[in-house]
């Protein structure tokens, strides 16, 4: 893959302050256990030392099985469940211990759309209760809010006429569309998706997706998508962070991400998505991965991937992977990196979004027989398929 | 042409009443699957497609639901069949997987006793033992690892992907000559999903058995289908081979269709072709083709239900209901490179 085809956003040098800066954040949560006193016996580390910044008007998507932490990292960053160590800061405010005054312009600037608009809407509520209170918010004067909200509607492709519906009578992808308009409300800079087409069928998928993409080009928002779906968010997204058991395993704009995965697991992911197009389907070939993901209360040691990787080796149980940054922008965490050369290896370097608990051993290092010299010496890694 | 399918099914209609009226859920439909092969039906929420399949095994029966046309399965007719009978057919003609496992599997009974009952009640004179060693076997063989111990196991100690195994290995307990998978895949991730479809892939290649397979997920459809069947609002708009619907689409919806799915190996493209509207209600669908209020291409003809006909000539087992001429097709289908459905941007109300 070429430098020359990645036009997209993504791949261009972070310069000025990040919009949204996530720093070695980890959430974990207690599993306890104990007839009168609760005693925590171990905890499920759901995120585990997570390092991203997202630019103004930028996508980050974010994929993963279930259980990888991607939307326990998104409630992170809305702030919904509270970090357990790192530092999440919006515009260069830390707003990780934030308290309810302090976090309040912020919550004007960070909303989020859920996966099922049926239980995030307030049944009870019309459709103008539900736009009132954002708009109130924003300060939105009190005889201006219907007109308002008529507006929000026909933005995000619904008739006003429904301003004054309740939420069961809308279909499944209105719904969505309400909750849309209810993030649009307060004027947004961040809009936080977690599987915000999921519960969709395909033709609505589609038309909640362009729906997205207008919004984004007409109001330069960022967004964070958090999708179990490679494809939906390949198609929305300027970049792409693969999670797996809390770690970040790989980032990279979309189309790099697909043409030259270095991180096996991202492959495994690939291979395991079947293309709707049955001759290039057939094309293709597909690596299956056996087994399933460990339980995240007794993560593997080192790499995080290494039971069911098939490039594993003794250095992968021992030693967790520093994330290594390639050229453009292509960030891996792996000792094996398939898909790149000698030349990129060593023109790689340590990534700050390494998680501190990583080791300093440059990928491809146990190859050479040597930890620190691989940077001198030729190391190819093992060539892809 | 010449071998007999295994299942014909022949203008089959479905009804509910209910309280706001009738629902005619499935609307003249026909499809056939052979032995050995894959069939798919595809359709989004309340296309039909669930009901369909459910009521050759007789789910759908009750008070309120009525029926008509014909399921012919090894010389029976399905849709008639007694209670009894049915029973019979669903032993060991025709198995069923559901999307669900967990609400498929009973929470309080250990795997194994599960499979034995599934197997002694279909099959008399086999001992307990023996039926526990086959239970075993079956589980080995789809890839659950040490079935031996696990079989004492729980449903809930079991992932949604090795439940839905444990679902596989009961359908296949009774070797069915035609399994019936409703979403097998829909709630599992997708390194699971690729295991589960392998195991399909080798249970249909080793026995010879039919598959259909219901899903709204055009990939897997691309992965292991034969032939497709594409259903909208009650009715099958478009059948033919994997090919012919994934090159040669006939039908306006299932342009949209196509035109609406977002892939891995393209990037960002401008925006997806995506279907304007909603479907409609069952309950008062649009007079004639049930597609045409959403259908930038619809005409006067529109408002009479077109025949589910073949109107190719090279190709006389891909049938669609669409009034528009094939040259037209040709040429209305084709949005920029790709296939979808040409609109400008519509207001959603």
């Amino acid at each position: 893959m070429s430098v020359e085809t990645d036009s997209q956003r993504g791949a261009e040098p972070a310069n000025g302050a990040a919009l949204l800066s996530v720093d070695h954040v980890k959430v974990f949560f207690p599993v306890k256990s104990g007839v009168l006193v609760d005693r925590t016996i171990a905890q499920v580390h759901a995120v585990d030392d997570v390092s991203f910044d997202l630019r103004d008007g930028e996508t980050l998507g974010i994929v993963g099985e279930s259980g990888c932490g991607k939307t326990t990292l998104i409630r992170a960053l809305a702030r919904l469940v509270d970090a357990t160590a790192g530092a999440i800061s919006f515009r260069g405010t830390d707003i990780t211990k934030a308290d309810r005054r302090a976090l309040e312009p912020v919550r004007k600037q960070v909303q989020m759309v859920f996966q099922d608009p049926q239980a995030s809407l307030n049944p009870r509520k019309r459709v103008v209760q539900i736009l009132a209170t954002p708009l109130r918010l924003r300060g939105t004067p009190r005889n201006q809010i219907e007109s308002e909200s008529r507006r929000l509607l026909q933005r995000v492709g619904l008739s006003p006429e429904h301003l004054n519906r309740f939420p069961h009578e809308f279909s499944g992808g209105q719904r969505q569309r309400i909750g849309i308009a209810r993030a649009l409300a307060v004027n947004p800079t961040l809009i936080l998706l977690d599987e915000p087409v999921s519960a969709l069928d395909v033709s609505i998928q589609a038309q909640v997706i362009n729906l997205l993409d207008d919004l984004q080009e007409e109001l330069g928002l960022a967004y964070v998508f958090v999708a179990h779906d490679l494809s939906v968010v390949r198609h929305v997204s300027d970049r792409i962070a693969v999670m797996y058991l809390g770690k970040i395993m790989e980032v990279a704009p979309g189309e790099t991400l697909y043409e030259k995965p270095i991180h096996p697991y991202t492959s495994a992911l690939l291979g395991a998505i079947p293309i709707p197009d049955p001759e290039e389907n057939r094309a293709r070939e597909r690596p299956i991965v056996s087994g399933e993901p460990p339980n995240p209360i007794r993560p593997p040691s080192g790499c995080r991937f290494h039971t069911r990787c098939p490039r594993a080796t003794d250095i992968c149980k021992r030693v967790e992977p520093q994330v290594t940054a390639y050229a453009d922008g292509h960030l891996a965490a792996c000792h094996h990196p398939q898909n790149v050369t000698g030349v990129e290896i060593r023109g790689a370097a340590r990534s700050d979004d390494s998680p501190l608990s990583s080791g300093s051993e440059p990928p491809g290092a146990e190859e050479s027989g040597a930890w620190a010299v691989a940077s001198s010496s030729g190391v190819d890694p093992p060539s892809a398929e | 042409m010449a071998e007999q399918p295994l299942l014909q099914v022949e203008d089959l209609r479905v009804s509910f009443n209910t309280e706001e009226g009738l629902v005619q859920a499935v609307d003249r439909a026909s499809f056939s699957v052979r032995r050995g092969e894959v069939l798919a039906i595809v359709g989004e929420s309340g296309s039909g497609k669930s009901v369909s399949v459910m009521t050759l095994i007789g789910l759908t029966r009750g008070p309120n639901a009525r029926f008509e046309g014909r399921a012919i399965f090894e010389g029976r007719d399905l849709v008639s069949a007694s209670e009894g009978e049915l029973r019979k057919v669903r032993g060991a003609g025709i198995a069923m997987v559901f999307q669900d496992p967990m609400s498929s599997l009973d929470p309080v009974y250990r795997i194994g006793d599960q499979i034995v009952e599934q197997i002694r009640a279909h099959e008399s004179g086999v001992s307990k033992a023996q039926a526990l060693d086959r239970a075993v076997e079956l589980m080995e063989r789809v890839g659950i690892p040490r079935a031996r111990e696990r079989i004492r196991s729980y449903p809930h100690e079991f992932s949604g992907g090795m439940r839905q195994r444990v679902m596989i290995a009961m359908a296949l307990s009774n070797a069915p000559k035609l399994l019936i998978a409703d979403e097998p895949t829909t709630a599992l991730d997708v390194t699971i999903q690729a295991q589960i479809l392998d195991e399909l892939r080798q249970l249909r290649d080793q026995t010879g058995a039919g598959i259909i397979l219901v899903t709204h997920d055009l990939g897997v459809v691309a992965d292991i289908a034969d032939r497709i069947v594409v259903m909208y609002a009650g009715r099958v708009v478009e059948q033919g081979t994997l090919d012919e619907i994934f090159y040669d689409p006939q039908h306006p919806y299932t342009w949209g269709l196509l035109g609406s799915i977002t892939r891995i190996d393209r990037d960002r493209s401008e925006r997806l072709p995506a279907i304007p509207g909603l479907p409609p209600s069952l309950l008062a669908p649009p007079q004639g083709c049930h597609f045409r209020p959403r259908c930038p291409h619809a005409f006067e003809r529109c408002t009479q239900v077109p025949e589910l006909i073949s109107r190719l000539a090279d190709a006389p087992d891909h049938l669609d209901r669409c009034w528009l001429s094939v040259e037209e097709k040709r040429t209305l289908r084709q949005v920029g490179d790709q296939i979808g459905l040409a609109t400008g941007e519509t207001v959603i109300s």
